[in-house]
């Protein structure tokens, strides 16, 4: 662990083991420009079937993360400290010949987009029977076979003839279907999928999304969902975690964040959208400026050059010093790091009539 | 944006109420072909297959539909990149479907395109300055105040900083990138744009921003606007009027109170219903309707109503007498009993909750 880490948050107490515990997670890329720290101590816990949400913008670290969860930055010049528990094991100081042993069985993933994930080369059915043949001790018939039996679960029609195309045969939907098909082959236990939906149209996002939820229900398993759409977070997540500049900046429950928000970056998102059920008439308030550089955050809090509300905080401390996360009043596990009291936080919130939506 | 704007002259525009762009029957077949030497047809992919549809001058439309229904074509045809197969495009007054490129280019100049993809719209050789000065080189125009001066104004219009005249687009994040493609697209005072995903590719924040730049420029340019996109909140959002596409035909088009408030399609009611709400209430509200399958080939479509493969009303609520109309005839893009147009047979009337 690093030296320059603040005082733990109330979080990060010995707690009763989960399914997957996150703590401390860095992951920092040394560059002839400087370190990038693209994730910068992060925790979060999971138990098995839930789901946990991250949301951050591009930079925000969200994906550096996944990617972390299955030992990938292993052999790279990246950095990570930290320790990941998956099912008692610490998967950060697990060397390559044993993590390879997880990936696929223990956890998987899908990946965003589909074409460059899928090798072009080959059919879809012996990618998938291949990614089997790897952990299991079956003929290539049997694993066909069970290529075949998945392709038919995710719901791919005439899954026989189906097996036998090449990627570039099936819609982006379908290979869609087809990644989530291979990563669950070896009935994993813990789920990432990394924007799975963000290159579909809004109709097959649905079906893509009540398919994850469908098979984590069926087999148990866990699953994080990286996105930066906060719609897609509402509709399948338990928990979210906020992420800015590579660091929580907001973590609890999907209806904790989604309608309580404590951090005004949160705000920010939820304000940008424009809602399908909003006045048309009422501009789209997006968050100044853009995402910080991780080579050089800003000091104090990262988010303080974009924030409309460090005014409110004396002495210009959110500039300084940077704020930790802290429980929200009223809540089990929802905790946000911002300088603002609740007292003021309250003040903005109710500038508007009832929530968060309001425009001050 | 700044207030203090430098460029306001008036736009030449049409009498209001007056219809900047009127389309009619168009159609775009891409063939499919086969053999080597002597080849010949053996199909066409029917991406746009007659529509029909107007823009007032300043009016913004949004067009929406899943991927492969033909928005984007549309929009590449109205810009006149590709070739109509047949119908007609009349932009302001003049039939500009098959007019040969030397005599586009005065029409150019006032139909202008907005980009999805802010990385590969914008030349990597090129400065910023380059980039915008080109369209004015091209049609020989000579701004008073000089090429450099008015490339700075359109930087200062959109947002940048003028002093960024020199640099390249790979010193540029996304949303500044997708505002550089914007400072180009105005630097002709074109009477109306075509955006093709503007706000896609970028960041929810920035996603934004760029609308609200989007927006004030429409108000203060009298610009009008077909904005193509598949989110439908941002659509409703920027588009006074909607048209809703499938397999390469309109299915429904309204204001955007109308449509929003009352589709009438089922295709329309299902994308409503897909769409995402960062609202925990409301996603337990929702009834959604979902679509099974995907588009079909729009090679060979469907005969009769082309959404029937997948219309939820055809497949659970529809007899079987009055299936056959959904199979035999296409619908038309038709008032049917008040209201907006609606392509389908058996219009929804209820409202949404």
């Amino acid at each position: 662990m690093t030296l320059s880490t603040p005082e733990q948050p109330a979080d990060l107490l010995p707690a009763a083991a989960s399914f997957l515990d996150v703590r401390d997670l860095r992951v920092h890329f040394p560059t002839e420009d400087g370190l990038v720290k693209s994730v910068d101590g992060v925790s979060f816990t999971l138990e098995k079937g839930r789901t946990l949400g991250i949301v951050g913008e591009s930079g925000s670290g969200k994906s550096v993360t996944s990617l972390a969860l299955l030992g990938l930055h292993k052999g790279s010049r990246a950095q990570v400290s930290g320790e990941i528990w998956l099912e008692g094991q610490d998967l950060v100081a697990l060397p390559e010949h044993e993590m390879r042993e997880l990936r696929g069985t223990t956890v998987s993933m899908i990946f965003q987009d589909p074409l460059s994930a899928l090798h072009p080369f080959f059919t879809v059915g012996s990618q998938i029977a291949e990614a089997y043949r790897v952990h299991h001790k079956v003929s290539r018939k049997e694993a066909m076979e069970r290529a075949v039996e998945m392709l038919k679960r995710v719901g791919i029609p005439q899954p026989e003839r189906r097996a036998k195309d090449y990627p570039h045969q099936f819609s982006g939907g379908m290979r869609q279907r087809a990644m989530i098909a291979m990563s669950l082959v070896c009935d994993p236990a813990l789920l990432v999928a990394d924007e799975p939906t963000t290159a579909l149209d809004v109709t097959v996002q649905a079906q893509i999304l009540d398919l994850i939820r469908d098979l984590q229900e069926e087999f148990g398993s866990a699953v994080i969902i990286i996105t930066h759409d906060l719609g897609v977070v509402a509709d399948v997540a338990d928990d979210i975690l906020v992420m800015y500049g590579g660091r929580r900046i907001e973590y609890g429950t999907v209806r904790d964040v989604l309608k309580q928000p404590e951090h005004p970056y949160t705000w920010g998102l939820l304000q940008s959208m424009p809602d399908i059920a909003d006045d048309v008439g009422r501009r789209l308030d997006p968050i100044p400026g853009s995402p910080p550089s991780l080579i050089n955050l800003p000091s104090g809090c990262a988010f303080h050059p974009r924030c409309a509300h460090k005014g409110r905080v004396p002495e210009g401390i959110c500039t300084i010093e940077r704020p930790e996360l802290r429980p929200v009043a009223g809540t089990d596990a929802h905790i946000a790091a911002c300088h603002l009291t609740a007292r003021a936080k309250q003040e903005i919130r109710g500038a508007g009539p009832n929530d968060h939506r309001s425009t001050p | 944006m700044s207030t203090t704007q430098p460029i306001r002259e008036p736009q030449a525009a049409p009498a209001p109420g007056g219809k900047l762009l009127e389309v009619t029957g168009l159609t775009k077949h891409f063939p499919i072909k086969t053999g080597v030497v002597f080849q010949r047809q053996i199909g066409a992919v029917r991406a746009v297959d007659g529509i029909d549809f107007s823009v007032g001058a300043g009016e913004s439309l949004g067009l929406v539909g899943e991927s492969g229904c033909g928005k984007s074509t549309t929009g590449r045809l109205i810009t006149r990149l590709l070739e109509p197969t047949a119908g007609s495009i009349v932009f302001d007054g003049e039939d500009i479907t098959h007019k040969p490129a030397v005599k586009l280019r005065q029409a150019r100049k006032n139909v202008q395109m907005i980009f999805q993809d802010p990385y590969s719209s914008l030349n990597p050789r090129h400065t910023v300055g380059t980039i915008i000065e080109t369209p004015m080189r091209l049609n020989g125009i000579e701004p008073p105040q000089g090429l450099k001066k008015r490339a700075q104004e359109l930087l200062e219009t959109v947002g940048l900083n003028p002093e960024h005249y020199n640099r390249y687009p790979s010193e540029f994040s996304g949303g500044q990138r997708q505002r550089i493609g914007i400072a180009r697209a105005l630097a002709l005072r074109p009477k109306l744009i075509v955006a093709d995903e503007p706000v896609s590719a970028l960041d929810v924040s920035i996603q934004a921003q760029v609308v609200n730049l989007l927006q004030d420029l429409q108000r203060e340019f009298g610009i009008a606007f077909v904005f193509i996109a598949h989110d439908l909140a941002v659509v409703r959002h920027f588009s006074e009027r909607v048209a809703v596409m499938y397999l390469g035909r309109i299915v429904e088009i309204a204001d955007r109170e109308t449509l929003y408030a009352r589709p009438r399609h089922p295709y329309t009611r299902a994308l409503l219903s897909a769409v995402p709400e960062a609202d925990p209430d409301a996603v337990e509200r929702r009834e959604r309707i979902r679509l099974t399958g995907d588009v079909p080939s729009p090679i060979d479509p469907p005969s009769g109503c082309r959404f029937r493969t997948r219309c939820p009303k055809f497949a659970q609520v529809l007899s079987e007498d009055e299936r056959t109309a959904c199979m035999d005839q296409e619908p038309e893009l038709t008032d049917r009993a008040g209201g907006n147009p609606v392509a389908c047979h058996y219009p929804e009337t209820v409202e949404l909750s």
